[in-house]
């Protein structure tokens, strides 16, 4: 079985950016040098998330994506601020396959039926952000990870499939950005939880992490970020996709 | 002139970029005067098989379509939902499809535990010799991503055939009429080597 394996990009402010645990955004560079670099090393797929245009109440930077979709011959999906199926429409017609969808679905969750009825369930992927807290619960978090939603991430990711959701973007807040490893107890209950693809993002800093989480889960792809961004961990910023490594993590 | 069918469900600007990128003018259009005139047409398709059948009719070029690809004969491709609209019909919908290639799209049943939609990279296997697969690398990957899939009703029509839990069609002809269940347009340079092949019909 082949994994997909994305680099997850986040935007700021027309820049490319990397947070750690949801926080302290460090510039990283312009999001369409990174995308060429990463569309001549002929990755798998691209997902960008806009991780301010809900709290800023504002829409997707279309020209921008349009811009990143011009350069990309592999499938583009994009999250932040995706409220309407105008708003859908627009990024389809940018030239992105899937839409990413999260905190609006919280007081309208029906907005996923009506995407997956006009656009078809593989162009709807739902984010679910995972805080653990102290006591080692699982929370469901909306608006850039600021906000408790109240919601139990396994209830929560079958309700969105329920739905009609094409694929689950499951990130772990805790992870992220720590090159630590994936939660892969809290991946491997998701996958089992629900009947679609399930990409585990979060926390991937190694290979062997990678292989760590299609070994232990039923993960249907890994989403990586500070791995590809720089150099190694506490090192400057190098755009960097290693192939050869990865392909052997996946089919081993 | 190649036209890219723009009926609002598909992914039309990524394959202009593609054609451009391999040297291939294109149009987007959904005018029934310009598809008239088209030298070859290219049915992209992402979404539900009932509301493209209906907004092919409501545009107004459900007939024109029929025209340059029966009568005419001109070269046509269908991407992804755009290959399953040349088939009969679909599980998914209600509205009959073209009917341009006798073929059925069906529903992956998810058995096993099998995910649906398909979604990823994956491999085919050439079982017929084409103008639209010659010069294919061994190891060609494409990017799938669907819910539905096509089973032909004569091998003959059977190009490129994938696995995934069942095995199915990836790509298939008949005469001028093309098919292709993954995105070339999303495939890097496998894609563009069969783009390049079609523009080249």
């Amino acid at each position: 079985m082949n994994v997909r394996i994305i680099p997850c990009l986040q935007l700021l402010d027309n820049g490319l950016v990397k947070t750690t645990r949801f926080t302290s955004p460090k510039y990283i560079g312009d999001p369409l040098n990174t995308v060429r670099i990463f569309n001549e090393l002929e990755v798998d797929e691209l997902c960008f998330l806009d991780i301010r245009a809900t709290l800023q109440g504002r829409e997707p930077d279309y020209y921008l994506l349009q811009q990143i979709a011009d350069e990309c011959f592999m499938p583009l999906s994009y999250g932040g601020g995706i409220n309407s199926l105008r708003a859908a429409e627009k990024l389809f017609r940018c030239g992105f396959e899937k839409i990413i969808v999260n905190s609006a679905l919280f007081k309208t969750p029906q907005l996923i039926q009506e995407l997956a009825t006009h656009y078809g369930s593989q162009a709807v992927v739902v984010a679910i952000d995972v805080k653990k807290n102290l006591f080692g619960n699982y929370m469901v978090m909306s608006h850039s990870g600021t906000l408790k939603t109240g919601n139990d991430p396994f209830v929560w990711a079958q309700q969105v499939a329920d739905l009609g959701a094409g694929e689950i973007l499951f990130t772990s807040i805790n992870n992220e950005g720590t090159w630590n490893g994936f939660d892969i107890p809290l991946i491997k209950k998701v996958c089992d939880a629900v009947p679609i693809p399930v990409i585990a993002h979060g926390g991937g800093g190694t290979v062997a992490h990678i292989n760590e989480a299609i070994r232990a889960t039923n993960v249907n792809a890994v989403a990586l970020g500070s791995m590809l961004l720089y150099q190694k961990k506490d090192m400057g910023v190098l755009i960097n996709f290693p192939k050869d490594r990865i392909n052997a993590a996946c089919h081993s | 002139m190649i036209a890219i069918v723009d009926y609002g469900v598909g992914n039309v600007r990524a394959v202009a970029n593609m054609l451009k990128k391999i040297g291939a003018e294109s149009i987007i259009t959904n005018d029934v005067e310009k598809l008239s005139i088209a030298s070859k047409l290219i049915l992209p398709g992402v979404g539900a098989f009932d509301t493209a059948m209906q907004e092919l009719k409501r545009l107004g070029i459900y007939n024109v379509l029929n025209d340059k690809v029966l009568v005419e004969k001109v070269p046509v491709l269908g991407i992804c939902l755009g290959m399953q609209l040349l088939t009969n019909g679909s599980e998914e919908g209600r509205e009959k499809g073209f009917g341009w290639i006798p073929a059925y799209t069906y529903k992956f049943s998810g058995e096993g535990g099998l995910k649906v939609p398909h979604m990823k990279w994956n491999y085919v296997e050439q079982v017929q010799h084409s103008p639209l697969i010659t010069n294919l690398q061994n190891d060609s990957k494409f990017y799938f991503v669907h819910s539905y899939f096509v089973k032909v009703e004569e091998e003959t029509h059977s190009l490129l055939q994938t696995e995934y839990g069942n095995r199915f069609d990836a790509a298939i002809q008949k005469e001028n009429i093309y098919g292709v269940q993954f995105h070339p347009e999303k495939s890097h340079k496998y894609g563009m080597q069969l783009l390049s092949n079609f523009v080249n019909i």
